[in-house]
């Protein structure tokens, strides 16, 4: 049988980092095909290739045999490839009939197509009325405007990036009606996900990425929820954690830390509770999305919470703001670089005004002192071998890396109490990031309370005394590295399981 | 074929030499738009920007209208930094044109050299309550700042209008819409003697001072830029969205409403329904084209007072309407944005054709 994509050696690099290491793997015709693996292990970087929106760099696809190689999403869904994102590209205020037409070249979007849409939607079990506005809908109804779009054009090969991230249980269930119909009609669906269980209870072929690299295929009905963690994550994590902490005093409390969200895809955090002592690494893993950057927001004071919630020192701070946090050593790294840790077209010098002006009395009765600030850009730059022309570059100008090493400088050398650095390495490359996750445990080792949320398992396995997983908005029992097996933090990344904790 | 390519870095060259070519092209088609009138098109600019330099008397008015406009660009170029867009100044300067008239007429005839700080403070405090009306419904409504504060500029020229007809009417002015001259105390001491030229040209001045400390050498001035450039980073910093916000918005609002005070008190003597002569809204042009940059400011607010007076005197000497001289101001600013697209991308030619284009 000839497959009806046949994936074959792609590379794809970006600067510092390779996102697809000769990546090859077969997609049959009605077939559920999982495409697993953590974030960053280059699921977004492949399925950007096939949808033509990005070009390998080396490589071929083979579409029914022959070449296939798209410049452009147009000309993918020509062929008959269909992708649903995992954030939707709705306009609210237009109804659902018009936001399906816009999708659609013209000479499909004509007068018929109101009942064409209601026919699609319900021979696949995906009421929606056309006449709707989108700004009415819930998320699952959301998600139905760009499936039946997709199929509006009878696609041969659906890609659905992280389907489930947004929906209910029961949208769940109704969604998996719908891709078991459309593969009983033969066509092929290429599934993102990480939900283990998910992807066992639909799906007939799998592909585990890790690190851009094929490191598994297996028939998931075959497997267990551990075994395809354990392709996920790698079985060389059981490599010992950091030494264990020296156990100091206590340096931050979190005490039944909650937080409601208000964002359409935000988290809300959910009764975290946790106690950081000094001189230790404690690491928060998690896949993106499970309320990471709303624990971050409120360890920083950019979202203010009960005083009682988060004690630094013993001394209630839940309800202070950024500034006041940082004079008290309380320091955050957070993982958005530009335009959140660090303002893009300002010069380094500039933004050492950002988080560094009270601890360093950068700034006296409001006053800058331009030649301090200088200094201290300086400082950074000689003590994190940060490479720039100088500090008078804009922070834009500089790759990922350096600028990575330029923010976790600038908070490390203020000497916090606390440190919490979110994603440290995330997009680095290796050398730089061996030099942070370095300055991670020296700081340590001077005594500082360090907080390192991060989706880089390996990473927090290397550097973390205790260990805990956030899913869901909720966290785990912090537990020590060493005795925390891949399974457990598989199942518990997975979600799902928190009783395991 | 050519195309624009994303700088790297924004160009601080290109920056800087946009407004000079602004003002070069803004010569050039304003030359084509006054030969299409019929105009000797050489004349008419040597007349707006040369002859008012020739004499002092135009010299001196550089100054009376050079003040409103530095004035109030200094503070709207605060919020513009931050992207806080108070288009209402002209609305601004005519309530401060109000209170502080009004407080001269309220001690009309009282010797004293209190007289004129308290009009001034008024003129100040109502300004930036005008401003602080859109501040707060952005605030607290996420209402945008643009459309009230514009439309608030209509409801005090009604204001202006209503009051000079009504209570502050000169009770000896054959029913005039205008109110009594101010007296002596209420009235800006001239800066040179037989000049329209004030006191308010030294305001103007310590505006430019100040505004420069508190832009590039004060913490908040530095919150200002960063919530103008990214947000998220300057709540990151601790800086509080609502409070700069409606300080930003205040600020201006009292700059904008110190100027119509200055205008009342000074070069006009009384309140009258013509009083607003769009300084509020040129003064947006001057604050671009000083790249909100307060040294940049006091030079274009000087220019645009140029042609302000030449735009007088071409209308007198060769008969060029009005809105001409209008079309040709607001060239400037077009000019000017237009040339800004290149201090953040560059011009390349684009090698042929890319083949297989979708």
């Amino acid at each position: 049988m000839t497959a009806l994509l046949s994936i074959r050696g792609l590379w794809k690099r970006f600067p510092g980092v390779i996102a697809n290491a000769d990546v090859s793997f077969d997609i049959q015709p009605g077939e559920i095909h999982a495409l697993l693996g953590e974030n960053g292990a280059g699921k977004s970087t492949l399925v950007k290739m096939i949808y033509g929106v990005m070009r390998p760099d080396e490589g071929e696809m083979l579409w029914q045999g022959r070449p296939y190689a798209p410049h452009a999403p147009g000309e993918a869904r020509d062929t008959g490839v269909g992708l649903v994102f995992q954030h939707f590209s709705l306009f609210e205020a237009l109804t659902v009939g018009e936001n399906v037409a816009l999708g659609l070249p013209a000479e499909q979007a004509g007068r018929d197509l109101p009942d064409r849409i209601r026919k699609v939607s319900a021979e696949y079990g995906l009421p929606l009325d056309p006449d709707r506005q989108v700004g009415e809908l819930s998320v699952g109804e959301r998600q139905r405007v760009e499936i039946v779009r997709c199929l509006l054009q009878s696609p041969r090969l659906l890609i659905m990036d992280e389907p489930t991230s947004v929906l209910t249980p029961q949208e769940v269930e109704t969604l998996f009606l719908t891709l078991r119909k459309l593969r009983d009609e033969g066509v092929a669906i290429l599934y993102i996900s990480h939900k283990l269980e998910e992807i066992r209870a639909l799906c007939t072929a799998a592909t585990v990425l890790r690190g851009g690299k094929v490191v598994g295929a297996c028939d998931p009905r075959q497997e267990t929820a551990r075994g395809l963690a354990e392709m996920m994550i790698g079985r060389e994590l059981a490599a010992p954690g950091a030494p264990a902490g020296t156990g100091g005093e206590t340096r931050l409390e979190l005490d039944d830390l909650t937080v409601i969200s208000e964002a359409q895809f935000g988290v809300s955090l959910r009764s975290i509770s946790l106690e950081l002592k000094a001189g230790e690494v404690l690491g928060i893993a998690g896949v993106a999305g499970n309320g990471q950057d709303e624990l971050t927001a409120a360890l920083s004071g950019e979202t203010r919470v009960a005083p009682g919630m988060i004690r630094l020192e013993g001394q209630p701070i839940g309800h202070l703001g950024p500034t006041r946090r940082r004079r008290l050593g309380l320091n955050v790294a957070p993982e958005e670089r530009l335009g959140h840790a660090a303002a893009p077209e300002m010069s380094l010098t500039d933004n050492t005004f950002v988080s560094a002006r009270t601890r360093l009395k950068l700034s006296l009765k409001g006053l800058l002192k331009l030649g301090a600030a200088r200094g201290y850009a300086r400082r950074i730059v000689e003590d994190f071998d940060v490479r720039t022309p100088g500090v008078g570059a804009a922070a834009g100008s500089l790759s990922g890396g350096n600028l990575q090493k330029y923010v976790i400088g600038r908070e490390m050398l203020q000497r916090p109490e606390v440190l919490v650095i979110s994603q440290p390495t995330w997009g680095v490359d290796a050398g730089a990031a061996q030099a942070i996750r370095q300055a991670i445990r020296d700081l340590a080792q001077e005594g500082c309370a360090v907080l390192v949320i991060s989706q880089d398992l390996d990473e927090l396995m290397e550097i973390s005394n205790r260990f805990a997983v956030i899913a869901g908005g909720r966290l785990s029992a912090p537990r020590p590295a060493g005795e925390t097996s891949i399974e457990e933090i598989g199942l518990l990344m997975g979600g799902g399981a928190h009783a395991a904790a | 074929m050519l195309r624009l390519e994303p700088r790297k870095e924004r160009s601080r060259a290109m920056a800087l030499a946009a407004p000079l070519i602004a003002v070069a092209l803004t010569m050039i088609f304003g030359m084509i738009l006054f030969a299409l009138l019929g105009k000797d098109p050489v004349r008419a600019i040597v007349t707006i920007f040369w002859e008012p330099l020739t004499n002092d008397f135009s010299r001196s008015e550089l100054l009376v209208k050079g003040t409103p406009l530095v004035l109030i660009a200094v503070g709207l170029a605060m919020g513009f930094r931050a992207g806080i867009w108070n288009i209402g100044a002209e609305g601004q300067f005519i309530v401060g044109a109000i209170a502080g008239g009004a407080m001269g007429l309220a001690f009309y005839d009282v010797q004293g050299v209190w007289v004129l700080p308290l009009m001034c403070l008024a003129g100040a405090a109502a300004g930036a309550a005008w401003a602080l009306i859109p501040a707060i419904l952005k605030v607290k409504f996420n209402a945008n700042e643009i459309l009230v504060s514009l439309m608030l500029v209509y409801v005090a020229g009604l204001w202006l209008s209503a009051l000079v007809t009504g209570p502050l009417r000169d009770p000896d002015g054959f029913n005039f819409p205008e109110s009594r001259l101010f007296h002596d105390s209420a009235t800006l001491p001239i800066l040179l003697e037989g000049t329209r030229a004030h006191v308010g040209a030294l305001a103007a001045l310590a505006a430019v001072l100040i505004g420069w400390a508190l832009m590039e050498r004060h913490e908040y001035g530095f919150s200002l830029k960063l919530f103008g450039q990214a947000p998220r980073a300057a709540r990151f910093a601790g800086f509080s969205q609502p409070r700069t916000v409606l300080l930003a918005m205040a600020v201006s609002g009292g700059l904008a409403g110190l100027a119509g005070t200055f205008e009342a008190a000074g070069p006009v003597g009384q309140l009258v329904p013509g009083l607003p002569a769009g300084y509020g809204f040129t003064a947006i042009i001057v604050a671009f084209l000083g790249r909100l940059h307060p040294a940049g400011i006091l030079l274009a607010g000087l220019l645009m007072a140029l042609t302000y007076i030449g735009g007088e005197g071409a209308q007198l000497a060769m008969q060029l309407p009005a809105a001409a001289i209008s079309v040709f101001q607001g060239m400037l600013l077009f000019f000017l944005l237009g040339m800004d697209v290149f201090s953040r991308y560059r011009l390349v030619p684009t090698r042929g054709l890319r083949k297989g284009a979708a």
